[in-house]
């Protein structure tokens, strides 16, 4: 699993499309913390839910090559004849994506450091549970855009139902509403899990979401490792 | 060390593998030969656990490859028909990168780099996979399949892609890895597979039809060793002198290919052996005899031949007549004279009277 974690991790930096992902996330990041610094707000963890459209939309680009790349290439060959389990490969290639999603969030520790030192009413436990919340929203979606691209050799098509998938959970609630059957909406918004920002990055430290993000990773990491697997038997 | 028995694949309707069962012992160096689409790819791919099999069992040292993949895993370097390398990484990169892939435990450095040397991608080691040409890349994935030396190496079409100076290289490496290694081989390229393997596997959709050595298969196909002659003189006295040796089925009469020589293929009839008695008669007769030749089937004949055949053909039926595009066949037993399909022109024959 390292062996796999360790070249997809590389890979990201080999293209643009790493620095690109890295660039964009810091650009965001950047002008949310100019906004809150003039402003005076030391409330570092309200970056998160500003920052969620910006995460949910960009995210297909680092899962979409995942698991379809090396199909297309020929490449799975070399994995799947090499006495590695599947699980190993497709967890390797999860943590890889987690692992460069979390880089794109560092910058955020940087900025709860300088604003702490500059001020005196910083509660970095807030700050903490809101990381968390955005890590685990980050794998959530990591996963199911790890098993989108597991489907697939197509490494556009991939992105494109993963962006598909990913707007849907931000327009669920809405969509919900318009049926005005309050069961439909209150399933909406517990499937719609990219809403979770606002709850982390309060003083409320919820086990129940925490339990439910990993779930959903855990969940679409199996479904991935199904998916490769079946290929065998195809 | 290998035991497959009643391998079967089934893709829906399709039986892509159909009962296929073999067992190679360790240090032996097989040949898979069959058309495309025979089959071999899939069983090379259901034996390295990339494919999974709809029946029977792959056992590689003991291990299966269903029950114990990573096992049966460890003990194989394989090279598939498009070999399996990252372009985005460099020679070094992805060699270690297989390094860590296969758990090897030599010491990491010394050992790519010797395999390096051996597979002469040394000079290439820093470039990027995507800027290699097809017969370094061809070297490349041959390195990934010797990593961890493993005891067994299955080689998919291992020389395709190379110039003929890489081909000769790589075939030595090849009967050098022999030595200490099991090899599977699949190859179009007959020849190869004759100087490399003691022993041939055909298959032909889907099932195997010939196991065994190129030798043994030559000899239980070739018609009885036809021979070829030339000799100096006129088809008329020739064929004269001919028909009175015993134990001619079928003369042939060819094309001259030297001036002043007529060139036959002679059929023996089942278990003779007419060499002396022709050369002998001959002389009698004051004939030069300038060549006389054993016609031992090639494997590419062999190939051709057991493919043409209906899915069911097996090695055990005779061959059916195929000529050799004479211009007149002579029936010895009938006396009459048969027109090859390539004259076009028909022309009376009572040769037997004439000649007398």
């Amino acid at each position: 699993m390292t062996a796999v974690f360790k070249r997809e991790f590389k890979s990201y930096f080999t293209s643009p499309l790493g620095y690109v992902f890295l660039a964009i996330f810091l650009f965001f990041e950047g002008s949310f913390f100019t906004t809150l610094y003039t402003y005076g707000d030391p409330s570092v963890e309200i970056i998160f839910p500003s920052l969620s459209t910006v995460i949910v939309l960009i995210t297909p680009v680092i899962t979409m090559r995942l698991l379809s790349e090396d199909r297309r290439q020929k490449v799975d060959q070399a994995l799947l004849t090499a006495p590695v389990k599947v699980e190993g490969i497709v967890l390797g290639k999860f943590f890889a994506a987690l692992g460069i999603y979390a880089l794109a969030l560092s910058p955020t520790l940087l900025f709860q450091v300088i604003v702490s030192m500059l001020s005196p009413s910083v509660n970095w436990l807030v700050f903490l549970n809101g990381l968390l919340g955005a890590l685990l929203i980050g794998a959530a979606l990591i996963s199911i855009g790890m098993f989108i691209s597991s489907l697939t050799e197509s490494t556009i098509i991939s992105c494109i139902l993963t962006l598909v998938t990913f707007l849907l959970l931000l327009v669920i609630t809405n969509l919900a509403s318009l049926t005005n059957q309050d069961w439909v909406v209150a399933v909406a918004e517990k499937v719609a899990f990219v809403s979770l920002f606002s709850a982390f990055s309060s003083s409320v430290f919820s086990v129940v979401n925490v339990i439910y993000l990993v779930s959903i990773a855990v969940g679409f990491v199996f479904l991935s490792i199904r998916a490769v697997e079946r290929r065998r038997w195809a | 060390m290998i035991e497959v028995s009643s391998l079967s694949k089934r893709y829906g309707n399709h039986l892509a593998v159909d009962n296929v069962s073999f067992s190679i012992e360790k240090g032996e160096i097989v040949g898979f030969l069959g058309p495309n689409g025979a089959g071999k790819s899939t069983i090379m791919n259901i034996m390295t656990g990339y494919l999974s099999l709809t029946d029977g069992s792959v056992s590689i040292d003991g291990f299966d490859i269903s029950e114990n993949p990573e096992e049966a895993k460890k003990r194989i370097g394989y090279l598939p028909e498009i070999p399996p390398l990252y372009i985005d990484m460099t020679v070094k990169e992805y060699l270690y990168f297989i390094y860590d892939l296969k758990k090897v435990s030599f010491p990491k450095k010394p050992h790519i780099e010797e395999i390096a040397r051996v597979v002469k991608i040394d000079n290439v080691y820093n470039r990027l996979i995507k800027n290699l040409s097809k017969g370094y890349r061809q070297r490349v994935g041959i390195a990934q399949a010797l990593i961890g030396n493993p005891d067994l190496l299955i080689l998919d079409e291992p020389t395709v892609g190379l110039d003929p100076k890489q081909i000769l290289e790589i075939r030595n490496l090849i009967a050098r890895l022999g030595k200490n290694h099991t090899i599977i081989l699949s190859s179009h390229i007959l020849s190869e597979i004759q100087e490399v393997c003691e022993r041939v596997i055909i298959i032909n959709q889907g099932h195997i039809v010939a196991d065994d050595t190129p030798e043994n298969l030559s000899k239980n196909l070739s018609d009885d060793h036809s021979l070829s002659i030339r000799v100096k003189g006129t088809e008329g006295e020739i064929l004269k002198i001919l028909n009175g040796v015993p134990g001619i089925k079928e003369i042939r009469h060819l094309s001259s290919k030297e001036a002043g020589t007529v060139d036959f293929i002679l059929e023996p009839k089942a278990g003779h052996d007419i060499r002396a008695a022709v050369s002998e008669r001959l002389a009698e007769r004051k004939k030069t005899l300038l060549s006389l030749t054993s016609n031992e089937m090639t494997l590419e004949q062999i190939f051709l031949r057991i493919t043409e055949g209906t899915a069911t053909e097996k090695l055990v039926k005779k061959a059916d007549k195929k000529t050799d595009s004479p211009k007149v066949k002579f029936d010895l037993e009938s006396g009459e004279a048969v027109i090859g399909e390539e004259t076009k022109q028909t022309k009376e024959f009572s040769k037997k009277e004439d000649d007398k």
